[in-house]
């Protein structure tokens, strides 16, 4: 089985090490994972977003063009990306920023207030977190445990962070499933 | 996991590379970043020089000395390089150099492409040579190949070519590294170090006198032949029962082993061929195709390897030809009508001879 | 019979090939006296450029290395770089270092690399048969300029010691001549300067000669050094443009 996500949001919301801790729980739990950043010339600003592929099968083309599962942040990626979603599949988004105006028919939709969140965690950049902990539960693709362990390889040195990242996964986690998986992930 | 280009950087100092010299292109800047970290921490050198013809002239340089070294760049740069590439090979100096292939000609664009293929299998440069060229389809192949590429240039005294793109060497993908290179370094005794208790060497490829650059240059060719006879490298998906074969290297190679999956489901026979080496090009395994009936070239260009590949089969079966170029990647879906395209026009055929 | 003459060891007993006159041979002399009496001819390694000196690997029994047009400095800072303890110099004409190799010099000077240049500067492309080069003088024929160089057209000559003094990366900077016994004496001490100068870790050194072309110039050798003494050192003085202070 193939799981090919798209994550979008603008630069310092945190998209890249929200797929690459995706990337590494898959990796952790033994299947074949790929990660792959859009580039562009411009260093700042603007949109950000990568790919990732979490698969039983060696990967193919590691650019997702058609996620099963797209994550928009803010309002340019949810009007870039919103109509590339595989019919059936998921869409998650930020709607401390979003304003979801024409929803589709054809596929899932989570709206998830991520960045009020994580403000009321006490950091704005945990927003990333939030939504990574709400994938797991909407998804499964991976389990909490993998993407707790991944944070320290994504994040090495930087351990007075992995208590706050962990609440950030276990609140976005427990917003998708009510509360109940919050404790028990922990 | 790594991103392509510092598992490139990382391959090469397990190889023994301690002498990097580069000028920054994208989409290869972490490979020069990484080197610029890492190298002075195993005692080697990194520099970053004021042009790509400078740089490869410093990997002339090391390599005259007797060092590994090693230089990347990206289409435009590697032009530059040319006139390196051409006088390492003439004085039969061991080195590798990366192009992470984007789109061209002129400035271009910094996405993915694969239209550097002509130079780089025809030895880019100019006169009489050619360059091993290896064309990489995953990071851990990044890895495995630059360690190779060490070997084969130390082996070959030759510069040896990796070829990638820009997805290959931003994408992350778990990697694992040898502790240490297959082979040793081989001892350099024609290396210039100071002629201290032997007669002096001299690394030139200035031969004034016809008959003996012709005589260098067919000595450099049988090395060329031997590399053909030796190094070609490709992997085959499915070619025993395939009527398509389609033809593919690196990222375009992942791209069409999407679409054959989907094909496959649907009771098409494709198989895939996979060149891992470009110069030497894997004509072999197209000359004894059995069941083939025709075969697509896939590529991120205007048509270059197709011409390899005709001249392959010569002429015994159609070649196809889909490209996207410019920095457009290929889906597997257009690949993926594509190859129906031609399944449907086989079947047609098979139909009217009946 | 004590000696008090002879061919400096490591220049090899062969005829040059460069032209009656041509300050090439005295310039390859110096250098390789300098190489013996300094005692570094085992861990020195030349490099040899495109122009007249291209086959000056003939002439020094040293290791050697032939580069690309210009890019000299390029394959010395990556011999230097991969072999620190040993003593690397290049030896380039004007069209080598000053036309197409303007940048590769600059920039190994700028770096400081560990080097010693050995800049020929005749004012003129010898080997390709007298076009201008870069630091041919204004009003100089030459078979591109044949009504003289104008500087509205062609620029004025490039100086190259002044412009590579004006760097901070550089430790030794000389312009010198060999067209007189004195200023044979005094080149030499220069050229060891410079060779110290690497020796001793300082950073980039550079001597520039200010030599002859009879043939080009289109000038017996001896009105040829008439010629460079009545035009090219007004416009190329002679003289030391940059020390390190403990060697100077």
């Amino acid at each position: 089985m193939t799981r090919e996500f798209l994550l979008a949001g603008f630069g310092g919301q945190g998209v890249m090490s929200l797929g690459m801790v995706l990337t590494y729980a898959g990796m952790l739990e033994g299947r074949q994972v790929s990660w792959m950043p859009s580039y562009g010339p411009e260093q700042r600003g603007g949109t950000a977003n990568c790919s990732v592929i979490i698969s039983t099968e060696p990967i193919g083309c590691p650019v997702v063009t058609e996620p099963d599962v797209l994550v928009a942040m803010n309002p340019p990626s949810w009007e870039r990306f919103c109509g590339a979603v595989r019919p059936g599949g998921l869409a998650v988004v930020n709607s401390s920023m979003v304003k979801v105006s024409r929803a589709r028919e054809d596929i899932r939709l989570t709206q998830i207030p991520a960045t009020s969140l994580a403000e009321g965690l006490g950091n704005l950049r945990m927003a990333n977190m939030v939504v990574l902990g709400a994938l797991v539960g909407l998804t499964g693709v991976v389990g909490m445990d993998s993407v707790k362990k991944a944070l320290d390889k994504v994040f090495p040195g930087r351990e007075h962070l992995v208590a706050a990242n962990r609440a950030a996964l276990d609140k976005g986690l427990a917003w998708v499933t009510g509360g109940a998986a919050a404790g028990a992930a922990g | 996991m790594m991103k392509g280009n510092e598992a490139i950087g990382e391959a090469a100092i397990v190889a023994g590379c301690r002498c990097f010299f580069g000028y920054p292109i994208t989409p290869q800047n972490e490979l020069p970043e990484y080197m610029a970290r890492r190298l002075p921490e195993v005692g080697g050198v990194f520099v970053q020089a004021e042009s790509e013809v400078a740089a490869i002239n410093m990997v002339y340089g090391a390599a005259a000395a007797g060092a590994r070294a090693m230089t990347s760049s990206s289409s435009p740069g590697v032009s530059l390089k040319q006139e390196g590439i051409s006088y390492l090979s003439a004085c039969e100096l061991p080195c590798v150099v990366v192009n992470m292939v984007r789109g061209g000609p002129g400035l271009g664009g910094i996405q993915p492409a694969q239209s550097d293929y002509f130079q780089a299998t025809r030895g880019g440069g100019h006169g009489d040579y050619r360059t091993l060229v290896y064309g990489a389809a995953s990071v851990q192949e990044l890895v495995d190949l630059t360690i190779e590429a060490f070997d084969a240039a130390d082996r070959y005294r030759n510069p040896v070519l990796l070829l990638a793109d820009g997805i290959l060497g931003q994408m992350m993908e778990p990697a694992v590294f040898p502790d240490s290179p297959p082979l040793p370094p081989p001892a350099k005794p024609w290396a210039v170090t100071g002629a201290s208790g032997r007669p002096r060497n001299l690394i030139n490829s200035l031969i004034l006198q016809p008959d003996m650059l012709e005589a260098h240059n067919w000595r450099l060719m049988e090395k060329f032949r031997q590399i053909e006879e030796r190094e070609v490298r490709w992997e085959e998906d499915q070619l025993d029962d395939a009527e398509l074969v389609v033809v593919a290297y690196g990222t375009t190679a992942r791209v069409v082993r999407a679409a054959l999956g989907a094909a496959r489901r649907e009771g098409l026979k494709v198989g895939l061929l996979r060149p891992i080496t470009l110069w030497p090009f894997p004509a072999q395994p197209l000359r004894r195709l059995k069941r083939a009936r025709a075969v697509l070239t896939v590529e991120m260009s205007t048509g270059q390897m197709v011409e390899d590949v005709r001249l392959a089969v010569e002429g015994r079966l159609p070649v196809q030809f889909y490209g996207r170029t410019g920095g457009v990647v290929p889906t597997p879906r257009e690949v993926l009508a594509r190859i129906k395209e031609i399944a449907g026009e086989l079947a047609q055929e098979a139909g009217g001879r009946k | 019979m004590k000696q008090v003459f002879g061919r400096p060891r490591v220049l090899n007993d062969v005829v040059m090939h460069y032209c009656p006159g041509c300050h090439h041979g005295v310039i390859h002399r110096l250098i390789g006296e300098v190489v013996d009496e300094l005692g570094i001819a085992e861990r020195t390694i030349g490099i040899a450029p495109v122009g007249c000196s291209v086959l000056a690997y003939n002439y020094f029994n040293l290791d050697f290395v032939q580069a690309a047009h210009g890019r000299a400095p390029a394959v010395a800072t990556g011999i230097k770089r991969a072999l620190p303890d040993r003593v690397v110099f290049t030896y380039q004409g004007d069209g080598d270092l000053a036309a197409i190799g303007t940048a590769e010099v600059v920039h190994a000077a700028m770096r400081s690399e560990r080097i010693t240049v050995v800049f020929v500067n005749n004012a003129v492309f010898g080997m390709t048969s007298g076009q201008m080069a870069p630091t041919t003088l204004v009003g100089q024929k030459t078979t591109t300029t044949p009504w003289g160089r104008d500087a509205r057209v062609h620029g004025h000559p490039l100086r190259v010691a002044e412009m590579l003094a004006a760097l901070y990366g550089p430790a030794y900077i000389a312009r010198v001549s060999v067209h007189t016994p004195a200023q044979v004496m005094k080149a030499k001490k220069c050229l060891e300067k410079a060779f110290r100068t690497q020796l001793e870790d300082r950073g980039f050194s550079m001597v520039e000669f200010v030599s002859n072309c009879p043939t080009n110039w289109g000038l017996s050798p001896l009105d040829s050094v008439r010629w460079l003494e009545e035009n090219m050192l007004k416009y190329y003085p002679l003289g030391e443009f940059k020390l390190p202070e403990e060697v100077a």
